[in-house]
This record gives structure tokens, sequence and C-alpha cells, in this order.
């Protein structure tokens, strides 16, 4: 681009860029911006991961239970995310309430299906070996449930948290003018594809490092293999 | 018999759902603004799709989201075959893919907004191009993982680069191929219907923003349920497909 003298709107040069992104890290902008994506995603995940998770490991237990739930969640799971994003704009006005919401509700259903799944394909006999011990139910699902099904779970939360950052960041671009999906749209119809790319440069970064860093937790959790049979 | 009962049963849980929620509505626990009874929902969504435009607004998501679909699972897997193919591409790209990777597709909007600006085709590109890596990563990986013996094979008789493509790459790649173009399909109705949302394209995404930004909260909801339904019809599609391109597996799962 320097070499031809094109002028763009729509494009940077790395110099530049490289520079707009010093300059966001300096006046703390881009940490500021970060906080606000953060914030409602370590919500949403927290209660719409959770809530799948208590109704995964229930749809787990009970076969019965699964059974009379399949239509419902085959009912409302389809429904896209972003759908809701004017339904939340309406009940809760922008913000990190809304947002949450959203998130919460990406969550719910991946965090549901995995973890059901993980209780799911647990061993039989550790239930009979359980009953046959006498122990009680709740002890069951706190000792064998939830510790055999683990690091199928936490592959479920690795999941969740990636969808839960797409989530966020698309629904700063439509809708929720805060945080990083905000930032890059308004710089980049602001004209400053400078700021725009090193925006997107850090969610880049941010992205790979919460993989990077959530598949070493997990090897170190679970073990060497635990992080394989996932994607 | 018992299998029957549960279909009863599950169907029963999910009219109860309804049920539940008209109540609700009924007893005036939620303001109507925030959430409508499902009578008037279903209502309102019936007016619009006989009388009003929702059903061609309905056709025109779909359409954009197929052909979105179209270009991303074709390109992505033409890419895929020639990057898994060639060790050196793999070498050299595969750095840059994983990098570009945990991008969210939705922050192409932005740069196709800046660099094309506000007109269908490129929201086309943006669809197309975001829902490409769900494809385009697994069918790299199906292409590489072909058994090695099978290449010396191969070279052996004699089968040219294109023929062994076509004849063990693809076959081999398929499963991955179709596994993505699931992925793909889902993350193309979600950029379709946030880019409808940001650039304001006719569509349903514009459709349920304009119903919330004015308040008409059974058009929203009506609007929500259509898109819900879109959902499932893609369920459905992707289902038939994959036991259709890739018999084996269906009857492992």
């Amino acid at each position: 681009m320097r070499a031809t003298g094109i002028q763009s709107d729509g494009l940077a040069l790395p110099s530049q860029i490289a520079t707009a992104l010093c300059d966001l890290v300096a006046d703390g902008e881009i940490y500021l911006r970060s906080v606000e994506t953060v914030a409602p995603i370590a919500i949403g995940v927290l209660t719409g991961g959770t809530l799948g998770l208590l109704v995964g490991v229930w749809l787990g237990l009970s076969k019965t239970a699964a059974q009379l739930a399949w239509l419902s969640i085959e009912l409302f799971r389809p429904i896209p995310p972003v759908a809701i994003i004017p339904l939340t704009m309406l009940v809760y006005g922008i913000g990190i309430r809304m947002e949450a919401a959203i998130i919460g509700f990406a969550c719910f259903w991946p965090m549901l299906l995995l973890t059901r799944d993980a209780v799911t394909s647990v061993d039989v006999r550790l239930f009979e070996v359980a009953r046959m011990l006498g122990l009680p139910r709740r002890k069951q699902i706190v000792k064998i449930a939830l510790p055999a099904a683990a690091p199928r779970v936490f592959t479920a939360l690795r999941l969740t948290l990636g969808i839960a950052l797409i989530v966020a960041v698309t629904t700063e671009i439509a809708a929720n003018p805060f945080g990083l999906g905000y930032a890059i749209i308004s710089a980049g119809l602001s004209l400053r594809p400078d700021v725009m790319y090193a925006f997107l440069i850090w969610l880049a970064i941010l992205g790979w490092l919460l993989n990077v860093g959530l598949t070493h937790l997990h090897r170190r959790l679970f073990g060497a293999t635990a992080g394989e049979a996932s994607s | 018999m018992s299998n029957w009962l549960i279909r009863l049963g599950s169907v029963l849980v999910a009219l109860s759902i309804f049920v539940l929620w008209q109540l609700v509505t009924q007893a005036g626990l939620v303001q109507p603004i925030f959430l409508p009874s499902p009578l008037s929902t279903i209502a309102s969504l019936w007016r619009g799709l006989t009388q009003g435009d929702l059903l061609a607004l309905t056709m025109t998501t779909m359409e954009r989201m197929f052909y979105g679909w179209m270009l991303a699972s074709l390109g992505g897997t033409l890419l895929g075959g020639l990057i898994g193919l060639s060790r050196r591409a793999r070498y050299w790209l595969t750095p840059t893919l994983e990098l570009l990777r945990p991008l969210p597709a939705t922050t192409l909007l932005p740069i196709g907004i800046a660099l094309f600006g506000l007109q269908p085709r490129m929201l086309l590109g943006v669809i197309a191009f975001g829902a490409i890596w769900p494809v385009l990563l697994p069918t790299i990986h199906g292409f590489s993982a072909i058994e090695p013996r099978l290449h010396e094979v191969a070279r052996n008789l004699g089968v040219s680069r294109l023929a062994f493509a076509l004849k063990f790459g693809f076959p081999n790649a398929l499963p991955d191929v179709v596994a993505g173009m699931r992925l793909s399909l889902t993350a193309c109705l979600i950029i379709t219907v946030v880019g409808e949302m940001v650039t304001a394209q006719e569509g349903l995404g514009t459709t349920i923003m304009m119903a919330a930004r004015s308040f008409r909260s059974t058009d929203l909801f009506g609007g929500i349920i259509l898109l819900g339904l879109v959902g499932i019809a893609n369920n459905a599609l992707l289902a038939l497909i994959e036991r259709i391109a890739t018999p084996w597996r269906a009857a492992q799962t």
C-alpha cells in the first residue's frame, strides 16, 4: 500500500495498526473494552452454564427425564442466540444484563447436552456398586457421577467459553454499545481502520490465549490424554 | 409400545411449557410487552404469514443463508482439499489459519462494511467467508489423514494428482466435510441474522430488531419462533444429508 500510494478507508498499514494498538494499550482503553466484554461473559457462563450443568446432570442420571425432555430441547435449542438479542434489548435495555442474558441462553444448551452425554457415559457398574454399598442418591451424584464425568464436563466448559466469547462480541456488534465488539464496529464506521484492526488483533490474541490456557488447564487437571477427545 | 408412550410424554412436556407460558401471561405475572401470550403470538405470526410479508422475509433470510452456506461449503472443500493434499501448503498455512480461527465470524461484518460498504453482496460474502472455517479445517484434516500406503499405491499405479484427490482424498474426507457443513450452516444462520440487523438488509433479523424497537412484542416473538423453525428445519436437513452422504456413520450413532 505504501508502495502504490493507495488511499483507503477500509485498509490500514501494518505499521499504523501497530501504532494504534500501542496507543490503545497506553491509554488503557483496550483494558476497559476487554473488561466490558469479559464481565458479561463471566456472568453469562456462570448462570447459563451452571443451570445447563444441573439440568444436564439430572437428565444424564434419569433416562425417563431425558426422554421426556427430548422434544422440548429439540424445540428450543435450535433458536439462534442472536435471535433473542432484540428480546433482551426490550426487557433489559442495553448494558451488561442484556448481554449476560444472551450469553447465558447460548451457553445453557451446549452445557446441558454435553453434560448429559458425559453423565450418561459414566460406567453403569459404578452406580451398581454404589447402590450395593448403600450410598444415598445425593452421594452417588457428588462422589461418582460428577467426578467420573468431570473431564468431559470440562471439555464442555471450554467449548462453552468459546461460544460465549463469540456471542458476546456478536451482541456488541449488533446491538450493545459496549466492549470489544462495539469498539471494532464503531472504529470501522468512523473510518479508523487502524483502530479497528488493532482491536481485531487484540481479540484474536484473547481468543487464542483463552483456548491455549484452557487446553493447558485441562491437561493439568485430567492428564495428558484428556484434551484430545475434543475440538 | 413404551417407546410410543415416551414420545407422547415428551410431547406433553413440551405442550405443558406452552400452557405454563399462557397461564403466566393470563395471570398478569409478566407485562405483556415483555412476554406476550402464546396465543396472541401465534395469531400475530399467522397474520404476518398469510397477510403480511413475513413469509417473503423468511424466504429472503433463508435464501441468503443457503447461498452463503453453498459458497462456504464449496470454497471450504476446494481450499481444504488443496491445502490438505499438499504438505508444503499445510506447513505454510496452518499457523495463519490457527490464528484466524478463534476470531468470531461476525467480526468480519465491520471489515466488510469498511471495505465494501453496505450492499447485499458484501453481506453474502461475509456470510460465506465467516462460515468457511468450520468446513475448511476439518476438510484439511480429512484430506491430510489419508493412509500413507494409499499414496504409495496410487503413485505406483500412475494415478494423476487430480484423480487421487477425487478418488482417494474426497471419499476419505467426506465425513469431515459433512460434519463441517453441519457447523457451517448453524454459523450461516447466525451471521445472516446478525448481518441483517447490522446492515439493515431486508430479512428476519431486521424485522425482529424493528419489532423490538417499536415494542411490538407479539411480532418479535413471532419472528423468534420463525427463526427457531428455520433452525429446526436446518437440523432436519443436515441429518438427512448425513444419512445420505455417509450412511456408515449414521448407522453407528
